[in-house]
């Protein structure tokens, strides 16, 4: 069975090379395309210094660039600056203008999903779709932690979807709801910045438990009397949720393109910390079509005590991705060819 | 996300007459995943030694001439591009003082997605020539 499953890259994992000028984009490119994750996934405002402003030469360029490494866009990630103003936000008609202008750009970079930031309001994204239909873009409103797959915001925007029966607004998962144990790399850096192993441990078993953050931020800064790195590690289990991977299938209708979000791989191709080896089954089971977009975000957590090595982090990402799918697609697809 | 790498010592020089320098000024890069368009960057504090200099002492400078951050407020269509190094310029009598201090820069961002302001911090230790 070949897999609908394709897989790719966000130019945002290369986030610290590109920043120090360790790598440009086309380095990006060119790995990403070395270890057969040909999709690319870009954020516009981060790789395009002439944002956004670019002209027909530069659109061109980007595509030969991609071309040149058999590599292809998936999506675009648009953001919208509703506070540009320092004394008012944007009216509704500025944020549909300044949405438009990116489905504009998308359509002319030839990309068909558009990654829309979470805080969008439904019924704005709702006055985009006849654009988003025009230019013939999808829309998918990112379900980043601590949003999940079910959170009523979230709803509310597959409703507005539902209501229009438009096929180019839905939703566009971050893996970082899948968050089953807490990140190896989060609890190292809080020890290094003081963090008790004890504390820090009582706040690991706590989330692996799934008890309900407010009540391990009370114990840790009330009653052991947490310092500031303490009371720090627990507050991020605020954004630490595990969402239910067997709810993937529901969804998928709404979605054609996943962030793959990861802060560490273990060496031997393993996530400590985000429950892929439940989410790709699931993802095989329904038949998903579309692509896994790799999103490190590790370096913020190691860059104070070494070097960090994005392309290293993702290749042992895209490894365990082949395994995993092989692995769901020997079972799913003998399962439904029977 | 970036705050260790906002401030490169290495750039910072004296401004104005070579015997009686007015100011001094230091490449930096924003402290994001992205660029941001100069109207949201709302603070860029500049400190000697723990000293914050006064708001209007200090422009910035990406490539399209020198502005204060009052003027930058509504610089609607110039933007400060990711890992791009743009220029502080600081007014202080006398420059930047000599031998062993400490720089420090605070860029505060109005980032829409998030509740609250966004603060980049950056102390490097210098020795001033």
């Amino acid at each position: 069975m070949t897999s609908k499953i394709k897989r790719g890259v966000s130019l945002y994992s290369f986030q610290e090379e590109l920043f120090l000028g360790r790598m440009n984009v086309e380095d990006c490119v060119s790995f990403a395309t070395s270890i057969g994750a040909n999709g690319i996934e870009i954020l516009p405002e981060q790789n395009m210094p002439t944002f956004p402003n670019l002209s027909d030469a530069q659109v061109e360029e980007w595509k030969a660039m991609l071309a040149r490494h058999g590599a292809h866009f998936t999506a675009y990630d648009m953001f919208l600056d509703t506070k540009v103003r320092k004394d008012r936000l944007m009216t509704d008609d500025e944020q549909v203008e300044s949405i438009r202008r990116d489905l504009v750009l998308c359509n002319r970079l030839g990309i068909r999903n558009m990654r829309v930031l979470v805080f969008v309001r439904p019924d704005i994204l709702g006055a985009c779709v006849p654009y988003a239909e025009e230019l013939d873009v999808h829309m998918g409103v990112e379900v980043h932690a601590p949003w999940h797959l079910e959170h009523a915001w979230i709803l509310r925007t597959i409703d507005e979807a539902d209501r229009l029966g438009t096929k180019h607004l839905g939703i566009l998962p971050d893996m970082g709801i899948f968050m089953k144990h807490y990140p190896p790399a989060f609890r190292a850096r809080f020890e290094r910045q003081g963090a008790r192993p004890e504390v820090a441990q009582f706040i690991v078993d706590s989330h692996e438990a799934k008890i309900m953050a407010e009540y391990t931020i009370y114990e840790v800064a009330v009653k052991m009397g947490g310092n500031k790195a303490e009371v720090a590690m627990a507050e991020t289990l605020r954004h630490a949720p595990y969402a239910n991977p067997k709810r993937i299938g529901d969804y998928a209708p709404y979605f054609r393109h996943i962030q793959a979000k990861f802060y560490e791989m273990n060496e031997d191709c393993t996530d400590p910390a985000i429950a892929y080896d439940e989410v790709i089954p699931e993802l095989v089971k329904c038949g998903w079509e579309g692509t896994l977009s790799s999103e490190y975000e590790g370096n913020r957590w190691i860059q104070d005590v070494m070097e960090v090595d994005s392309r290293e982090q993702v290749r042992r990402q895209h490894a365990m991705f082949e395994r995993l799918i092989a692995e769901a697609e020997a079972k799913y697809g003998a399962m439904a060819a029977a | 996300m970036f705050d260790k790498y906002i401030i490169d010592p290495a750039t910072l020089r004296n401004t104005g007459p070579a015997d009686a320098p007015t100011g001094f000024a230091f490449e930096s890069k924003l402290g994001y995943y992205r660029g941001l368009g100069l109207s949201m960057i709302e603070e860029l504090n500049v400190s000697v030694d723990g000293e914050t200099l006064p708001r209007d002492a200090v422009r910035f400078d990406e490539g399209n001439g020198p502005i204060s951050l009052d003027e930058m407020e509504t610089a609607f269509d110039r933007r400060w591009p990711f890992g791009t190094p743009a220029t502080i310029l600081v007014s202080r009598e006398g420059g930047f003082p000599k031998g062993a201090h400490t720089l420090g820069l605070v860029q505060k961002l109005r980032v829409s997605y998030l509740p609250f302001p966004s603060f980049n911090t950056d102390e490097k230790q210098v020795d001033f020539a």
